[in-house]
C-alpha cells in the first residue's frame, strides 16, 4: 500500500539527515505520536486557566492509547493540539502521518450523501496533507516548522515527521470520480453500511451516522485516528457493536488511535494502554497496561477488574477537588 | 462483503444488521399526492381571499367614496378585459424583463461582494455596516441621483433595483458563511480543506440556506424598486406596469388602477413562494424539517 512505502522511505531519509541524534531518541523514533512537556495555557494574566500542565506521553505505531480522566482534565484540548486545530503554549508534539478525528457528533456534511461524503474526504486527500509537526514553547513553531533544513539542530522526531509529511503528499495522487466511487463503497461495506450509501446523514441512525464518519476517518487514509468520545452518545447496544468494530478494522493494519473517554470499562475494554489524566490543570496521573487478550468483552471479569482499580484512582482524584 | 472473515464478523454484520433495521424509521406509506391533500393546503389560501373580497364588498355597498372605490366585481370584470388586450401582456413583459435582468445583477454583484466581504477581515469591518446600512435605505432615495446620473432610462430603474437586492444577497450569503457549523469546519480541515477548496466544499454549499433567504428578501426589495422606479422613470413608447399604472392615475381610472394592482400583488406572491419553495426543498433535503 502506497501509505506503508510513504513510511517507510521516510524513516529512512529521516533516519540519514539527523545522523547521530537518531540512536538517542530511539524510542522516540518509532513513536506515532510524541508529545513532550506540552502545556495549553487559555487566556492571559490572572484569568488565565491552565488546561495542560507538563504532559508528556507517547504512542507507538499501532497502538490503542485510551486518555480518560474526569471533567476539566483537557482530554479534548488534547486531541485539537495533536490534531493541529490548536498550538500549544509549550512543550513539543509530534505526529509522524497522517491524522484523522472523530467527535462525539458526526460532523457529516448534510448536504453530501453518505457516500458523497466519503468521496469527499478522498478527493480531498490529495488537497493537503494533515500530518505535522510542530513545537512551541521558548522557539517560534513557525522557526520548527518541519521541512527546514535544519537536521543536525532538531530532534530526530521533528526531522522524521516533516519527512513523514513530504511523503504523504506522495499518497495525495488524485484518484478519479470513479476509482473514488468504488473506494467509497468499500469503506461503506467495512462498516455495514454498503446498502445505504445513498442516503443523507439525517435518513441515517445516530450509531450509522457514526459509523460513516469512521469510514470518512479511514477514507483520509489515517496513520493516526484521534477519537473524541465518539461512542458517547449512543446507546450501549450501539457501543458494544462499534467497539467490535473497531478491533475488527485495526485488524491487518497499523493504525495509532487516541482515545478520549470518560467510560472506564470503555477504555479498558479498548485500550491496549489507559492514561489517566488528572484534572484542573491535567497532568498525567498514572498509566495501565490492558494486559488482556483479544477479543475482549466489556462485561468480562477481567475487563471489570481493571476498571475497578483504574476508577478507584479516578475518585480519589476526583475527591481531591473537593472543598 | 470481501473485508469480512470468520463467524466474528459474520455475527457482528447480523448485529449492525439487525440494530439498522430497528433503529431507521419504516418508510413512509405512499407519498402519493391525492386531491384530498392539494384541497387541504388551497383552501385556506382561498378563504383568505374570498374574506377580503367580502370586506371589500360590504365597504364598497356603505357606499364610502362610490364615485371613486370600485367594488371588486367592477375591478376584476376590468383586469380580465386588460388581460384580453395585448397592452398588458407586454408590459408585464418589460417589466419582468427589467425585474429579471436587475435581479441577476443585484445577485452577481451581491455574491461577489458577499464572498469577498466575508473573507476579508478588514473590508469585513469597513464594509459590512455600509451594506447593513444600504438596505435600511428606503430605495426611493436613490432615484433623484439616478435620474440626474443616467438620465430618464432603463439603467436608472437597474441601478436602483440593484442598489435595493444586492444588499440583502451580500448580507445572506455573509450570515451563511459566518454561521456555518464549527464542528463542520473542523471536520473540513482535518480532510484537509483548506482556503479555496474550504470555500467551494464546505463553507459555499453550508451557507447556501442563507443564501436562499437572502435571495427571497432581495427579491422583495428588488421588486418594490422595480415599481418605484417605473412610476417616477417613465419611458415614452415603453410600455410597463408602472407606465400603466401612472398612466390610469392619470385618467383617473380607478378599476383599471386596482386591476394593475392586482397584477402586482400576484407576481410578486408567485416569485416570492419561488423562492419559498427552493428554501423548503433544500432544508427538506438536509434534514432541517
Amino acid at each position: 500500500m502506497a501509505r506503508t512505502s510513504a513510511g517507510t522511505s521516510a524513516g529512512t531519509l529521516a533516519g540519514t539527515l539527523a545522523g547521530t541524534s537518531a540512536s538517542s531518541t530511539a524510542t522516540k523514533e518509532s513513536a506515532a505520536v510524541t508529545l513532550a512537556g506540552v502545556s495549553k495555557v487559555y487566556g492571559r494574566g490572572p484569568a488565565a486557566v491552565r488546561a495542560l500542565d507538563q504532559v508528556s506521553l507517547d504512542a507507538a505505531p499501532g497502538e490503542f492509547v485510551c486518555l480518560i480522566g474526569a471533567s476539566g482534565c483537557g482530554k479534548s484540548t488534547l486531541l485539537s493540539l495533536v490534531a493541529g486545530l490548536d498550538e500549544p503554549t509549550g512543550g513539543q508534539i509530534d505526529v509522524g502521518g497522517r491524522v484523522g478525528l472523530m467527535f462525539q457528533e458526526p460532523g457529516l456534511f448534510p448536504w453530501l450523501t453518505a457516500a458523497g461524503n466519503i468521496e469527499l474526504a478522498l478527493r480531498a486527500r490529495g488537497m493537503g496533507a494533515s500530518g505535522r509537526a510542530r513545537a512551541a514553547g521558548g522557539q517560534r513553531a513557525g522557526q520548527l516548522r518541519a521541512g527546514q533544513q535544519r537536521a543536525g539542530q532538531q530532534r530526530a522526531g521533528q526531522q522524521r515527521a516533516g519527512q513523514q509529511r513530504a511523503g504523504g503528499r506522495g499518497i495525495g495522487r488524485a484518484l478519479t470520480r470513479a476509482e473514488r466511487k468504488a473506494r467509497a463503497q468499500e469503506l461503506l461495506e467495512a462498516v455495514h453500511l454498503g446498502g445505504f450509501g445513498g442516503k443523507r446523514p439525517h435518513e441515517l441512525s445516530g450509531g450509522m451516522r457514526q459509523r460513516v464518519a469512521l469510514a470518512r476517518a479511514l477514507a483520509q487514509e489515517a496513520d493516526v485516528l484521534l477519537m473524541d468520545e465518539p461512542f458517547g452518545a449512543l446507546d450501549a447496544m450501539t457501543r458494544d457493536l462499534l467497539h467490535d468494530e473497531l478491533d475488527r478494522i485495526r485488524e491487518g493494519r497499523e493504525l495509532t488511535v487516541l482515545f478520549v473517554t470518560h467510560n472506564v470499562r470503555e477504555a479498558v475494554r479498548l485500550g491496549d494502554r489507559v492514561v489517566l489524566l488528572s484534572s484542573r490543570p491535567g497532568r498525567v496521573l498514572a498509566e495501565y497496561p490492558v494486559p488482556i487478550e483479544r477479543p475482549r468483552r466489556i462485561d468480562s471479569a477481567p475487563v471489570s477488574q481493571l476498571a475497578a482499580t483504574i476508577t478507584d484512582r479516578l475518585r480519589e482524584e476526583v475527591s481531591r477537588h473537593a472543598q | 462483503m470481501p473485508s469480512d472473515s470468520g463467524t466474528g464478523a459474520t455475527t457482528l454484520a447480523a448485529g449492525f444488521g439487525g440494530l439498522d433495521a430497528l433503529e431507521l424509521a419504516p418508510p413512509p406509506a405512499g407519498r402519493r399526492v391525492t386531491a384530498r391533500k392539494v384541497w387541504s393546503v388551497i383552501w385556506p389560501k382561498l378563504a383568505a381571499i374570498a374574506i377580503v373580497f367580502v370586506i371589500w364588498e360590504a365597504v364598497h355597498l356603505t357606499g364610502w367614496k362610490k364615485w371613486v372605490l370600485p367594488g371588486p366585481g367592477v375591478a376584476m370584470s376590468n383586469l380580465w378585459a386588460q388581460a384580453r388586450t395585448a397592452l398588458l401582456w407586454h408590459a408585464i413583459a418589460t417589466t419582468l424583463e427589467r425585474a429579471v435582468i436587475g435581479f441577476a445583477l443585484a445577485m452577481l454583484i451581491g455574491s461577489v461582494v458577499g464572498a469577498l466581504v466575508s473573507r476579508n477581515r478588514p473590508l469585513r469591518s469597513a464594509v459590512g455596516s455600509l451594506l447593513t446600512g444600504l438596505q435600511t435605505m428606503p430605495s426611493i432615495a436613490w432615484f433623484p441621483f439616478a435620474i440626474i446620473f443616467f438620465g430618464l432610462n432603463t439603467a436608472a430603474i437597474l441601478f436602483v433595483v440593484v442598489l435595493g437586492a444586492a444588499p440583502s444577497i451580500a448580507n445572506g450569503l455573509i450570515a451563511g458563511v459566518d454561521y456555518t457549523p464549527p464542528l463542520l469546519l473542523k471536520a473540513g480541515t482535518m480532510m484537509g480543506l483548506r482556503r479555496v477548496s474550504l470555500y467551494r466544499f464546505l463553507i459555499l454549499p453550508a451557507s447556501l440556506p442563507t443564501y436562499v433567504a437572502g435571495l427571497k428578501q432581495g427579491w422583495a426589495f428588488a421588486w418594490r424598486s422595480l415599481m418605484a422606479g417605473e412610476l417616477l422613470v417613465l419611458i415614452a413608447n415603453q410600455p410597463s406596469i408602472g407606465v400603466l399604472l401612472s398612466n390610469y392615475q392619470d385618467q383617473s381610472d380607478m378599476p383599471s388602477v386596482v386591476a394593475i394592482m392586482i397584477v402586482i400583488l400576484v407576481i410578486g406572491l408567485v416569485v416570492d413562494s419561488a423562492f419559498g419553495a427552493a428554501d423548503k426543498a433544500i432544508r427538506k433535503r438536509w434534514g432541517l424539517v
